[in-house]
């Protein structure tokens, strides 16, 4: 569980990044930050794995105070996957890349073997085993990263940006990988732009403007008020700007998923038949 | 008349042991905007780099046939001499800029061409004003949000006055409303200014729109090259995994479910709005 208290954090130059953050995140759950460039969101992750520290307030991870505990401490706890993968990868291969958190953290050769291939086997990377990170695709070397992570099984997995650069089959394979997670009781927190994907995975969303959480709730129900989203930046889902448009004719406003509007639009069609 | 022609291209990257592209021959017209996507590891910024000269003047490896652009053979003129006529503006603004101010960084292309500085002056304008970031010339770029440092590096290539901008994913960065307007920048210096756009994207939901012409790869070869809505409708598109836009989506499974809308596939939620509008008011 991660508990946010009234957190603000200022930069060294005096940027105010969080302006009084307050959150429960429980066991188990699965929640997407979104927000305009700039917003805090990425500010707010780092406090989550005590990488930045809040100028005030507080944040608890398991009910331990985060400046209680080292990083490193926390990071079997908190795994976190940054948006640039560069900034995280310097191994010769990918599955040196991979057992090296794993054998920093005093694992059994035999057991690093079996993590190490599993993650790659997880993320389609068995191919490139021994291959450079830096030989790889930018799309890749992300999912690199997220192997890195993976293999050593934290219980709260942090996600920056995890879309970017990654075609539409492979989002596909992070949306079954995240659902996966999800009935193993991991706490999922990702960092996303990508509108079309958070309204396929149907998340908690928390929308940040200006260093604060402006709405909290459903996918369903954040992604779907445009007034909301414009102050963050976000246009709504594709689905749902065919819906807003044709408020007029009795349909619900709510909807994000195209299997959904088809449900609906049919039911109106037929209305109208009768 | 093409602007922008490969023959039979094959290319290996050095120490590759795959090749990137094979046997590609594709023809772009002058004036259009074209959209480039396919799955990751497709080719298509390899593509890309075969046609500003990248490949094969900055990328040795091993390169069998032939790139025109704008009349200029790639193979036989220098990247600087291709640079003024064909511009690319990278995923991530920050691998481009580099001086102290918007300014200088816009007028850095020119000034390396020599061009004198009266016309400098006004191109370096005219960059700035297109994109929307006039106002900021004074401002260092690092000091910039994502979207205004995309249109610093947008009016960069641009001052050059290109015939062809080659963006690769150039919002990837950036927040949605950011995104949108780095597009609506793009579909403008197309639509106004006639500049052939070449755009690579795996977002097609944000970018269908704009094109005029859709090239669909996969493991470096083109499986599909035409008009969008014939090409995003094909069953085929499909299959390779491309995501097509979740209204073109709607409107092929309301089709299949027997509903009557018109012939014309929507590429976008307005578009697919419209449609609707009229079968539940018919």
């Amino acid at each position: 569980m991660i508990e946010v208290k009234d957190v603000h954090f200022a930069y060294p130059n005096g940027v105010e990044a969080l302006k009084g953050v307050s959150l429960t995140i429980k066991n188990g759950e699965f929640i997407a930050i979104m927000g305009e460039n700039g917003a805090g969101k990425t500010t707010l992750i780092k406090h989550f794995n005590g990488l930045l520290k809040p100028t005030k307030g507080s944040i608890f991870v398991d009910k331990v105070e985060t400046t209680e505990v080292s990083v490193a401490a926390l990071a079997r706890t908190v795994g976190f996957v940054f948006q640039n993968p560069d900034n995280q990868l310097f191994s010769e291969t990918v599955e040196e890349e991979i057992a090296f958190a794993l054998k920093n953290f005093g694992f059994k050769e035999k057991t690093i073997k079996g993590r190490v291939t599993w993650a790659l086997n997880l993320l389609g990377l068995t191919q490139y085993r021994k291959t450079s990170p830096f030989m790889l695709s930018g799309g890749e070397r992300k999912r690199v990263a997220l192997a890195s992570v993976l293999a050593w099984n934290p219980r709260i997995l942090i996600l920056d940006e995890p879309t970017i650069g990654q075609d539409h089959q492979q989002k596909e394979k992070l949306l079954q990988f995240i659902l996966q997670m999800k009935t193993q009781r991991k706490t999922i927190i990702i960092v996303t732009h990508d509108v079309e994907f958070v309204a396929e995975c149907d998340p908690r969303v928390l929308l940040m403007h200006q260093g604060k959480i402006v709405a909290d709730g459903e996918a369903r129900k954040v992604l779907t008020n445009p007034e909301i989203l414009l102050h963050a930046s976000i246009i709504p889902p594709q689905i749902t700007q065919v819906f807003l448009q044709l408020s007029d004719f009795e349909l619900p406003k709510e909807v994000i998923d195209v299997y959904e509007a088809r449900e609906k639009l049919l039911n109106a069609l037929e209305r109208k038949a009768k | 008349m093409s602007i922008i022609e490969t023959k039979n291209l094959t290319y290996t990257y050095p120490g590759g042991i795959e090749t990137s592209l094979r046997d590609l021959s594709v023809k772009i017209q002058k004036g259009k905007f074209v959209l480039i996507t396919g799955p990751s590891g497709c080719g298509k910024t390899t593509l890309c780099r075969c046609f500003n000269g990248l490949i094969p003047h900055f990328y040795q490896g091993e390169l069998v046939g032939e790139t025109t652009v704008v009349g200029l053979k790639v193979a036989e003129h220098p990247i600087y001499e291709l640079a003024k006529q064909v511009g690319l503006v990278f995923q991530n603004p920050e691998n481009q800029l580099f001086a102290l101010s918007v300014e200088k960084d816009v007028a850095f292309g020119l000034e390396n061409l020599g061009v004198p500085r009266e016309e400098m002056r006004k191109r370096v304008d005219w960059a700035l004003n297109l994109t929307g970031i006039y106002d900021l010339k004074e401002r260092a770029p690092h000091e910039l949000s994502g979207g205004q440092q995309q249109r610093v590096a947008i009016a960069s290539v641009l001052a050059m006055q290109p015939e062809v901008i080659i963006l690769d994913e150039p919002t990837s960065f950036l927040d949605p409303l950011g995104a949108k307007k780095i597009f609506e920048v793009i579909y403008d210096l197309n639509t106004k200014l006639g500049i052939t756009v070449v755009l690579v994207e795996h977002r097609l939901d944000l970018t269908a729109r704009y094109a005029n012409h859709i090239i669909i790869m996969d493991n470096g070869e083109i499986i599909l090259d035409g008009e969008p809505r014939k090409i995003l409708n094909s069953e085929k598109t499909r299959l390779i995994g491309v995501g097509i836009p979740k209204p073109t989506r709607l409107y092929q499974i309301l089709r299949k479910d027997g509903v009557r809308l018109s012939n014309t596939i929507p590429l976008c939620s307005d578009e697919m709005a419209t449609m609707l509008r009229e079968a539940l008011k018919s």
